[in-house]
């Protein structure tokens, strides 16, 4: 059963169209990353899902549930664009808090606390107010504040801004760790890194729109549609042996010991190097070359720098 | 409960504000005035008779209660107004309305915050003015508890309608609007006064419909009505008495009103994009 499921979800700030036809769906224990230029609508998207803003049109269930189910908020956890709480809290003292309304018991809260400060490294800082705390720090906490319950759903808008490297590489971890928890995540971002190490299938919105949905293979772009380029370095190629490839690719450009390749499908790619080997060539290497994200991005996005 | 925990934290979020501080050396300045004022009247040769010097001393405690009931109002107002609105405006509400318990109960259980909060105050400060009188004149006030409970429910509709407008507002707004509705209500209640006592039904009329609006004023003169000298028709020519005594119709109306602005607030609240 999919965590999330969003049909045709809209939404209007006065005239202005924000989120159009949002459709998707995410299944457990799926890394999602949600991309997109700044304006684009991926907060907006999360605030609807998270019942915190109105959809103007659509439907969408969470955990199974209608928007604005107040009971499955206990399995779902969100880090704000923006994290901010009353600066007079002690870092501690604000994990516990939300524990508490998260719906765990007083003993509960205080272990996972002192758990979660320690995983986002503010072990040393507990007792600090949050007034005193630099922007990466609150980040950190409010990281901490999302997991500690946890939930089977994880939504993080920007998890990373502010952070340093450190920070960072924090991320990339609990995010695996939540997979193999078996927690969904949303992810937001427009850092194409981020998205790249650790998602499993990533939407590229603009506008308001989902313009397209790449599953990602070891933090590469799945080929979109059919073809993918290879480059190919083997010794003891010839005419006749490169005839032979007619069934699954077509040569690009041949010479020497360099040779280019348009196989059609990504699945025929086994068959391909084994038939090469198989007539007699000497491969030395064999590239498949997949779009990267930021090509990707570029490509369906856009590279305007403007809004 | 949920809702407790947010009344709790509230609270406290209240308690550490540098308003609350202020609020409580002004309230111990004002307190130690009115002790001082209290110690030096009828020293000397002129000390009037007793009979005036009861009613002079009724007089002074509506005095020193009108003061409470005035801070009382200002700190519902001034403590309320960056809760809802300021937390919408800073985002940190999203962390909170997010959790497992309905919007509802997130805004009731600030209210609650503030609502002890303010009981405290009030209790404290009605206290204190008591104290004060009983210890230098033996003067035991008559219903202090009605009073001091209509004291509080004239800072709970500030309250209210602050968080109110907090709801469709920025904090520096709904502070005006709600002190601009006391105001009215304050000087409607006036209009009413010298409408009574010099016989003018028309500025009665407006009186009555300002309280409407805003029925602070009529519950601190409710309050003010029990306080008064026993003495019959004697308050009249106080400042701070009661030429025209709001009836208990009046306390019902401003418990519905109450009700129907804090039913509104979580229900606009419960609605709205955050
Ligand atoms: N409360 C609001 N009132 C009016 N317009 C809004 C509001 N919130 C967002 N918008 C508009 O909706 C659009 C999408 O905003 P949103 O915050 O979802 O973008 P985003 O993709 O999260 O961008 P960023 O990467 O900058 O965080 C923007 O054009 C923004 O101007
Ligand atoms: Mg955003």
């Amino acid at each position: 059963m999919a965590v999330i499921r969003a049909e045709g979800l809209y939404k209007f700030f006065g005239s202005k169209l924000a989120v159009a036809n949002l459709t998707l769906e995410i299944a457990p224990g799926e890394i999602f990353g949600f991309l997109g230029p700044n304006g684009a609508g991926k907060s907006t998207s999360v605030k609807m899902l998270l019942g915190l803003a109105r959809p103007s049109g659509g439907r969408a269930t969470v955990l199974g549930r209608p928007l604005g189910d107040v009971a499955c908020r206990a399995r779902i956890g969100f880090l704000p664009e923006h994290f901010r709480f009353y600066e007079w809290l002690t870092a501690a003292e604000l994990l516990r808090f939300h524990g508490r309304l998260a719906g765990l018991d007083r003993r509960t809260a205080r272990q996972r606390a002192a758990h979660w400060l320690d995983r986002v490294g503010l072990a040393a800082h507990a007792g600090q107010r949050l007034g005193q705390f630099s922007k990466g720090m609150r980040q950190r906490l409010g990281l901490a504040q999302a997991l500690l319950h946890d939930p089977e759903l994880v939504f993080l808008d920007e998890p990373t801004s502010g952070l340093d490297p450190g920070g960072r590489w924090l991320v990339r971890e609990i995010l695996r760790e939540q997979r193999a928890r078996g927690a969904a995540v949303f992810l937001n971002s427009h850092l194409l890194g981020e998205v790249e190490s650790t998602c499993d299938r990533v939407a590229f919105l603009r506008e308001g729109e989902i313009r397209a949905v790449r599953p990602l293979v070891h933090g590469a772009l799945a080929a979109a549609q059919g073809s993918v380029p290879v480059e190919v370095r083997a010794g003891g190629l010839g005419a006749e042996l490169l005839a032979g490839l007619a069934p699954w690719a077509e040569v690009v450009a041949w010479a020497g010991d360099h040779l280019r390749l348009e196989v059609r499908r990504e699945a025929d790619l086994p068959a391909v190097a084994q038939y090469l080997v198989a007539g007699g060539a000497a491969i030395f290497a064999f590239t498949p070359r997949r779009a990267t994200l930021e090509e990707a991005f570029a490509a369906i996005v856009g590279r305007e720098a403007g809004l | 409960m949920k809702l407790l925990l947010i009344a709790a934290i509230t609270l406290r979020e209240a308690a550490r504000r540098k308003v609350l501080l202020a609020a409580a050396l002004l309230s111990a300045g004002y307190l130690a005035l009115f002790a001082l004022g209290v110690a030096t009247q009828f020293r000397g040769p002129h000390a009037p008779a007793v009979l005036i010097r009861q009613e002079i001393t009724a007089s002074l405690l509506q005095l020193a209660l009108y003061g409470v009931s005035f801070l009382a109002a200002l700190l519902a107002i001034v403590s309320s107004l960056e809760t809802v609105a300021g937390e919408i405006g800073s985002g940190a509400i999203q962390a909170l309305a997010t959790k497992p318990l309905p919007r509802w109960q997130l805004l009731l259980g600030k209210w609650l915050g503030f609502a002890a909060l303010l009981a405290g105050y009030v209790a404290v400060m009605t206290a204190g003015v008591t104290l004060v009188l009983w210890l230098g004149r033996g003067y035991a006030a008559p219903h202090l508890f009605a009073a001091a409970a209509l004291i509080w429910s004239e800072a709970l509709v500030l309250l209210t309608l602050t968080l109110w407008f907090a709801t469709f507002s920025s904090p520096l707004a709904s502070g005006v609007a709600a002190l601009g509705l006391y105001g009215l209500a304050f000087i409607g209640g006036w209009v009413e006064q010298i409408g009574a006592l010099t016989g003018h039904p028309g500025a009665v009329r407006v009186g009555i419909v300002a309280s409407l609006i805003c029925p602070s004023e009529e519950l601190w003169r409710r309050a003010s009505y029990l306080l008064r000298s026993p003495l019959p028709g004697a308050s009249r020519f106080t400042p701070f008495g009661v030429a025209s005594a709001p009836s208990g119709a009046m306390v019902v109306y401003a418990a519905v009103y109450l009700a129907a602005i804090l039913a509104l607030a979580l229900r606009h609240f419960s609605c709205r994009d955050l």
